[in-house]
């Protein structure tokens, strides 16, 4: 017979109270480590949405997304005649407050130049912007369906494209517009959107001016050395997609990023000490018990079977129930909750290991209880 | 009663025993010598603190002694060393322990508690429970069979803990205060089933007890005193 299955069956109100406990501490570590990657993922969505190799921006700055970065709107011109660069695009970004079904949206608005690069790949729902004014491609998480019309500024917008997991550095989900609505909105901005304006960085001076450019290099040719073209301009600075990248998770999120992954490492830190507390108490209260095995001669082997195989059970379990419970409740964070199969996985392995090496303490102190403690008297 | 095979089952000689060194020293057994045959049944008395424990883990071979020569049913276990090295073996296989608490293994039904002992030494579970049953049914215990042991009485817990330290027909039962726990009706019930199976299986017992109720059903009487065996056991 099975010890370890038969205790638990006799304790299993106690186990599966543990194995919730459990659970529920894996489930906060797993989010913890989905958040994490949301965040990071969140930060590079926007700026790979418009799938170019290269952001020309204004001189000294890192924009868009790191610095404000304002340039003339004709760059866009400069920049398609570079040798090399098959095609350009205008952008701008800028969070506005909307309303919407009577609740107010923080909305990061990009404004793009349709058919030309900047315009978001990948649609979930709908169609690309096919009129030059008041359509609008939206994020899932600004809650707006196809055929919805929502007010920016003066002008009213209708949805005709859906795109997901399109958010800024701080969640805000995204839309997208064509550039010249998105030019006319920064003048016409409703007084608590321009308040969150001025709060970014101040009012854009003159109606041609966008936040960036962005191209695409033919494949024979190197994006840094296009780039190096373009620094060659005084007015202008310009970088890779790959080096928009690293600024983004370097520089825009670092902080967050490494708060979080602290965090992270602290609750790993405290589970597995929760776990092997747990599992060392477990075999602890069981002294006696094994004392008694070992009276009536039961071999190591089953002693050892009886306490690693409750540790493996409980981690198991636990890992598992947390598992299912993240994967369950995941898409109702207000924020992107991104689980890799790997990391359940890392997690799994190392509560593995801390079970069988908290188990070990357990058995190194069944090992050595003397067989007469069961022998009272 | 007397003994009734040749060689002794349990034979010990000189064998000392002592905890802690210099100051704190304490002689728990000094040059102890007995001889105990099979079928006997034998009492192991003396006050507190004068070494019936350590001599009946000494004899289940739970505690090594300092010193000494002990022949346990044919087999020199001990000769100033150990001489085998799977003493947990010998003990499943020639040793009953029965304690003077039933120490049953809570999470075990009353049937799964004698089946364990059984299964350790080889048998298949069914076939173990099986067994266990009709050992249970010797024991007068079978109508608890499938209870657990936080719901047995105290003198069902001991019967079953007895059917326990009988299951693999062990040749040496050691008791420590078997009827400690039992009221005296139940107490004499306990001893005259242990005269029983020695008489059945050929067995040696021995057993520590205070308890002057029962000290008609034992063949010897051994007294201990700080250590020392007062002489070789009065009938
Ligand atoms: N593990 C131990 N460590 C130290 N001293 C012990 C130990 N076990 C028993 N003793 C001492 O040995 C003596 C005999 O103990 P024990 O055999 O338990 O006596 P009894 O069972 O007759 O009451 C006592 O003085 C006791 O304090
Ligand atoms: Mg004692």
């Amino acid at each position: 017979m099975n010890l370890a299955y038969r205790d638990i069956r006799h304790g299993l109100l106690r186990f599966l109270l543990t194995c919730v406990g459990l659970s529920l501490l894996m489930a906060v570590v797993l989010s913890m480590i989905g958040i994490y990657n949301g965040l990071v993922v969140d930060a590079l969505t926007i700026a790979r949405a418009p799938a170019t190799d290269l952001w020309v921006v204004e001189s000294n700055t890192r924009g868009p997304f790191a610095e404000a970065s304002r340039v003339p709107g004709d760059t866009r011109e400069a920049v398609a005649r570079l040798h090399g660069v098959v095609a350009a695009g205008s952008v701008t970004y800028q969070t506005v407050e909307a309303e919407h079904a009577g609740a107010k949206l923080r909305l990061y608005v990009v404004g793009f130049e349709p058919g030309r690069p900047g315009s978001p790949a990948r649609l979930k729902a709908g169609r690309p912007i096919a009129q030059s004014h008041y359509e609008m491609i939206a994020d899932f998480r600004t809650g707006l369906a196809l055929g919805d019309r929502i007010r920016l500024g003066r002008s009213s917008f209708s949805v005709v494209g859906l795109v997901e997991n399109h958010v800024n550095t701080g969640g805000d989900p995204a839309v997208y517009i064509s550039l010249l609505d998105a030019q006319k909105l920064q003048f016409e901005l409703s007084p608590s959107a321009s308040r969150v304006q001025i709060a970014k960085g101040g009012l854009p001076q003159t109606k041609d001016t966008v936040n960036a450019v962005v191209a695409r290099v033919h494949p024979n040719v190197a994006p840094a050395a296009a780039a190096d073209a373009v620094r060659r301009w005084k007015h202008l600075s310009a970088m890779t997609q790959a080096e928009q990248e690293l600024i983004l998770t370097r520089s825009v999120v670092d902080r967050a990023r490494r708060q979080i992954g602290l965090f992270m490492a602290i609750l790993l830190a405290v589970s597995a000490v929760v776990i092997a507390l747990i599992i060392y108490t477990m075999t602890m209260e069981k002294l006696k018990q094994i004392a008694t095995l070992k009276l009536i001669g039961a071999p190591d082997r089953t002693i050892v079977g009886l306490i690693v195989q409750q540790a493996l059970a409980l981690g198991g379990i636990g890992w598992m129930f947390g598992l299912v419970l993240v994967l369950a409740v995941k898409d109702y964070f207000p924020r992107r909750v991104v689980l890799d199969p790997e990391n359940a996985i890392v997690l799994g392995l190392i509560v593995f290991m801390v079970c069988v090496a908290s188990s070990g303490l357990g058995v190194r102190a069944a090992l050595r209880v003397d067989p007469a403690t069961a022998l009272g008297g | 009663m007397g003994s009734s095979a040749a060689t002794p089952l349990i034979e010990l000689r000189d064998v000392s025993k002592h905890f802690g060194e210099g100051e704190a020293r304490v002689d728990a057994l000094k040059e102890v010598s007995l001889s105990i045959s099979a079928g006997e049944v034998v009492a192991l008395l003396g006050p507190s603190g004068s070494g019936k424990t350590t001599l009946l883990n000494v004899i289940g071979c739970i505690l090594e002694p300092a010193s000494g020569w002990m022949r346990l049913d044919g087999d020199v276990v001990y000769d100033n060393r150990w001489l085998r090295s799977d003493l947990r073996r010998l003990r499943l296989d020639k040793i009953g322990f029965i304690f003077q608490f039933h120490n049953l293994l809570p999470f075990l039904d009353a049937t799964d508690n004698v089946a364990l002992v059984l299964e350790l030494a080889g048998a298949e579970h069914a076939e173990a429970r099986r067994r266990a049953a009709a050992l249970l049914e010797y024991l007068e215990v079978a109508h608890r069979r499938n209870a657990m042991p936080s719901h047995l009485s105290g003198g069902e817990g001991q019967r079953v803990a007895i059917a326990r330290a009988l299951a693999n027909r062990p040749r040496i039962i050691l008791a420590d205060e078997p009827t400690a726990a039992l009221d005296s009706k139940r107490a004499g019930i306990v001893m005259d089933l242990l005269r029983k199976l020695a008489r059945e299986q050929d067995a040696a017992i021995v057993a520590v007890t205070h308890d002057e109720k029962i000290f008609d059903r034992f063949d010897r009487i051994f007294h201990l005193r700080d250590g020392r065996l007062d002489d070789k056991g009065e009938d």
